[in-house]
């Protein structure tokens, strides 16, 4: 090994601590790059696998019903390689042990197995027997939940009559990788489940018999789906169409591409956070490292190394630091992210989610740590550079100081010596307390950011199960009923209070723009279910003309209030009409729009009709209600907001606390990192002014006081800044991480900002009493005796 | 420069001098003024002087007459701020960083004050830190033995007296065969008897490898063991004294 190199291994041994602080700060930034993108990659490339091997179609589409002889001619669309057709029905579900109705979809199936678009993976079990009308397979998911083995029965309303539908086989599909129910936030596999079930048999049991009601298209490669859409649409208009939808649109494709997207975002844009802090880190201590190999490279200039051997030398020194940092970050990135995709595998359903480490990734990591030692090592180089060596034969001068700001506000006479030279030392290097400052703010931002995410979670949680949703339930009928109906449903056993909606699926047009979604028709004034607008947190009022849009669909349509957006209508009447925009409102969840109900019956070109209500009951009669929802056949489905709400705890709250323990993991080894190289420079720097100190009778408290008391006045000054930063960060986040399915509210609790300042002076206390430690031992003849 | 040492001297832009002349270093008129923030300080005030191959000068003078300065001009760690500076005919003065650096790597062998080893190298270590950038070097091993430190290789500076560390920096300077080694204050940091033997180890260099040398001192009872001494004052050549008789340095006493 050359000399150099030598030297090089032998000093970073020295500075061990401060090396290994660093290349902590690089390993975390490194680990959530790693983390997220090669979570990022498995979930894609395991999902594009899948769909290749089950042939997950292109196009979907629903209508009401058509004869089976359409098929040729949607099979014969230009640009189509594969139709489907199918029947497709949700009914209600009555689940031994589960007292509440549970939602089934049904599906048909051909009654021989064969290749068929969104082909099924059986995990256990068979495939169902051709003349056994009874049998089925289920989604694992809903298996699991009630665990389900073959054998197992489920009762099923079918058309009003109870079945009891035979489990025989469990299976994935590509279709549901996100099994959820329409409508709502989150999967809840106990409380839907879908079924695949011989075709005759479903049709029997829905009059389907010679036709269907959903369609599947394979396209041939480089085939673009609008024309196919179009071409579709035009074909099932006749037969009630909803209106056909592209792969990207799909419920449960577009789920799973909304987190790819928040992942794709988090891993670029935190580990930026931290190799900034890094590189920051790395700057002051290899320029400490220069200033006191001064003499050192003075003597290398005279032994006649070049300035480009030095330059590379000290860059060495960033990147041994920065690479060590990195490679324990791509370690523990990779498990980190093989764990993470194990909490995946909580809501997305693939028949083997198989974690992939790219190379790419690992070579994007390494980039990043190099990069990051460059930057580090920049400044560092050029002073070692730009040393002469005949000026660093001779001692350094002594350094520069002055009377600082506060004393020179004439407020010296408050302040002891030791406060002064505290003060001074801080303002004779401005920028360096500057960073530090940074520095200790980032390590709190950080922490902050993570753990306002958990207060916006808690607070969406809060508008959506409190203040909009004060039902106890939503039902929906099987077709929309007459206005009797709502008295119906107030006569239903412990129902308290009731309330219409109209709902129906439209398309959305405005100039280029398309947005299926659904149409809520809600009394002017709701008692129950309350659109709430979250910028004001009040209830809108239902205008009497138009229609009010969320603000994440009308940025979609590109839509204002004033303007005029199409809505065709994908049931019944099928109308078409203009309507004008009547409001925007901000709402966490989803894609919405909602219309005066009135308004929007005279849109559908309808009668008082109702598509469902909201109902507030009385619990003790719960059971009773359930059994009445079970026996009454119009009634397709019930949602328990109580069980929504389990549901979405239970996912969050599993992974809430991993996530805050990693967060002030995380933020407390920046916290860390600042805290102990700025300790450890200043001891290093000014070993001698505190030996002496010593010498002079000062006791060891009172020198740690002057060196701490520098950290601990920069902590102070850091702790608003770090708030300030955090805050615009969570702000900036939110936007990226901002998704069609939902925003997290930007708001965090004062308490959350305290308990954060809290965890870094924590962190900061921690690493100023290892500091503390050394300076007990400082040797103070051997400081003395030494020249610096 | 006898013809035996000129064998093994290294070629390069610097370093092919004119066959036959014997001056390695010809100064004149060197100025030196550095300006610290609105004080200018004259280190040097117009200096002429000629060393030649072999010869062993001391340079004599009071701290502040501008020993140190010269010393660095000639070894190429600094400019002058006027006058000339050539090495073996080739000019100095005008040499950018880059051949300024070329020069000390090959030619030039330093030693200072404070010994400036690197102290996270041993002995053998800190030798070789020179031989892997130069050419045709000595064994790191062979050089240290010059000296008289053949038994301490592995130790670390820390792990050495003054003396050793000084020997230590002379090895590394000769280790390249240089052509000149400038000592500024070889023995400032040491006793008398560790002195004497640090000074026999420059002396001995100079001796039976040939090398032009030049050591700076305060030190007058010094002066006795060199061909030539220059006195320096107040940044001038005050006085250049031949000494008819050379002592050897471990009859030196001060």
């Amino acid at each position: 090994m050359l000399a150099l190199n030598r030297k090089l291994f032998r000093d970073l041994w020295r500075i061990k601590g401060q090396a290994i602080a660093i290349s902590m700060v690089i390993a975390v930034g490194v680990l959530m790059f790693i983390m997220y993108l090669s979570a990022f990659d498995s979930l894609q490339l395991t999902r594009s696998a899948y769909y290749e091997r089950q042939r997950f179609a292109h196009v979907f589409a629903s209508l009401k019903r058509a004869p089976l002889s359409l098929r040729s001619r949607i099979a014969s669309i230009p640009g189509v390689s594969a139709a489907e057709i199918r029947v497709v029905v949700d009914v209600t579900l009555d689940v031994e042990g589960l007292a509440e109705p549970a939602t089934g979809r049904l599906v048909s199936i051909p009654d021989r197995q064969r290749e068929i678009l969104n082909d099924l993976v059986l995990s256990a079990g068979r495939y169902i027997e051709p003349g056994r009308p009874d049998e089925v397979i289920v989604s694992e998911g809903f298996a699991q939940a009630h665990g389900f083995r073959p054998g197992a029965t489920v009762g099923a309303i079918l058309n009003g009559r109870r079945r009891e539908l035979e489990i025989v086989g469990i299976a994935l599909s590509p279709e549901y990788i996100y099994t959820i129910r329409p409508g709502d936030l989150i999967p809840d596999d106990a409380r839907f489940g879908v079924f695949w079930m011989e075709r005759r048999a479903l049709a029997a049991a829905f009059d389907m018999e010679g036709g269907f009601n959903d369609v599947a298209l394979l396209l041939m490669p480089g085939t673009r789906p609008e024309a196919v859409i179009d071409d579709l649409d035009q074909l099932l208009r006749p037969y009630g169409g909803w209106g056909a939808i592209p792969r990207a649109l799909q419920l449960s494709h577009w789920s799973v591409d909304n987190e790819l997207k928040g992942l794709q975002g988090a891993g670029i844009a935190v580990p930026v956070v931290f190799l900034a802090v890094a590189a920051f880190l790395l700057h002051v201590v290899l320029r400490r490292i220069v200033a006191v190999q001064r003499e050192q490279i003075a003597s290398l200039k005279a032994l006649g190394y070049s300035n480009r051997q030095l330059a590379v030398h000290y860059t060495y020194w960033g990147l041994a630091i920065s690479l060590s940092g990195t490679f324990v970050g791509c370690v523990a990135g990779a498990m980190l992210g093989r764990g993470m995709l194990g909490m995946y595998n909580q809501y997305f359903r693939f028949p083997a989610l198989e974690y992939r480490l790219q190379p790419d990734v690992v070579i994007g990591a390494i980039g990043i740590g190099i990069v990051a030692a460059i930057f580090g090592a920049n400044s560092a180089v050029r002073q070692a550079v730009r040393l002469q060596p005949a000026e660093a034969m001779r001692p350094a001068p002594p350094a520069n100081y002055r009377v600082s700001l506060v004393e020179r506000l004439g407020l010296q006479g408050i302040l002891s010596q030791s406060a002064r030279i505290i003060l001074r030392n801080i303002e004779r290097q401005p920028v360096r307390s500057l960073v530090s400052v940074g520095g200790i703010a980032a390590s709190l931002a950080i922490l902050i950011v993570g753990v306002f995410m958990i207060d916006g979670l808690n607070l969406m949680m809060d508008v959506q199960f409190r203040v909009t949703q004060r039902q106890d339930m939503q039902v929906n009928f099987v077709e929309p009923v007459s206005p009797s109906g709502i008295h119906a449903l107030q006569r239903l056993p412990g129902v308290i209070d009731a309330e219409p909606l109209r709902a129906a699926p439209v398309r959305l047009r405005s100039g280029a723009s398309v947005r299926q979604v659904s149409i809520s028709g809600l009394p002017e004034v709701t008692r129950l279910y309350r659109a709430v607008d979250v910028d004001s947190m009040t209830q809108v009022q239902m205008p009497r003309d138009g229609i009010v849009l969320t603000s994440s669909l009308a940025e979609i349509l590109d839509a204002a209030p004033g303007t005029n957006v199409t809505v065709e209508v994908l049931v019944g009447r099928r109308t078409v009409q203009e309507v004008k925009v009547a409001g925007v409102i901000s709402q966490y969840m989803g894609l919405a729009a909602y219309m005066e109900i009135d308004a929007f019956r005279r849109l559908l070109r309808e009668g008082p009709t109702l598509s469902g209500g909201y109902l507030t009951v009385d619990s003790a009669y719960l059971p009773e209600l359930f059994k009445a929802i079970k026996e009454t056949p119009v009634i397709a489905g019930a949602g328990l907001k109580a069980a929504m709400f389990q549901a979405f705890r239970d996912t969050f709250a599993e992974n809430i606390g991993i996530m805050i323990f990693f967060n002030v993991l995380f933020a407390s080894i920046i916290a860390f990192g600042v805290v102990y190289n700025a300790a450890r420079v200043s001891l290093a720097e000014r070993s001698r002014e505190l030996a002496s100190l010593r010498v002079m009778g000062f006791t060891r408290a009172e020198i740690s006081a002057i060196l701490l008391g520098e950290l601990g006045v920069l902590t102070f000054l850091a702790l608003p800044l770090g708030m300030l930063l955090g805050y615009g960060l969570s702000g900036l986040l939110v936007q990226l991480f901002e998704t069609e399915l939902y925003t997290i509210p930007f708001a965090a609790a004062p308490r959350t900002y305290a308990l954060c300042a809290l965890a870094v002076l924590l962190a900061t206390a921690v690493s100023g009493l290892i500091v503390r430690r050394k300076l007990d031992h400082l040797d103070l003849l051997e400081v003395l005796k030494s020249k610096e | 420069m006898n013809s035996k040492n000129s064998g093994k001297l290294p070629t390069g832009d610097l370093a092919s001098p004119p066959r036959g002349s014997d001056v390695v270093f010809k100064a004149r008129g060197v100025t030196k003024v550095y300006t610290m923030g609105e004080v200018s300080v004259h280190a040097l005030r117009g200096v002429d002087l000629t060393l030649r191959a072999s010869e062993f000068v001391v340079l004599l003078g009071p701290s502040g007459s501008g020993k140190s300065t010269l010393l660095n001009i000639l070894g190429g760690l600094d400019l002058p701020t006027q006058g000339s500076v050539s090495y073996r005919g080739r000019d100095l003065s005008g040499a950018d960083d880059a051949a300024r650096t070329e020069y000390r790597r090959l030619h030039v062998g330093f030693v200072f004050q404070f010994y400036n080893l690197i102290p996270s190298l041993t002995a053998r270590e800190n030798v070789a830190l020179v031989t892997e950038i130069t050419r045709k070097p000595l064994p790191p091993a062979e050089a240290l033995r010059i000296v008289g430190l053949g038994e301490r290789l592995n130790h670390f500076p820390a792990q050495m007296s003054g003396g050793e560390q000084q020997r230590v920096a002379i090895a590394r300077a000769i280790a390249k065969r240089p052509d000149v080694l400038l000592c500024d204050e070889p023995t400032g940091a040491l006793d008398i008897s560790t002195g004497v033997v640090v000074l026999e180890a420059i002396e001995r260099v100079n001796r039976e490898l040939g090398t032009a040398t030049a050591v700076i001192t305060h030190n007058a009872a010094v002066a006795g063991i060199a061909d030539r001494v220059i006195h320096l004052s107040d940044g001038r050549i005050v006085a250049n004294q031949e000494n008819s008789e050379k002592i050897s340095a471990r009859d030196l006493s001060w």
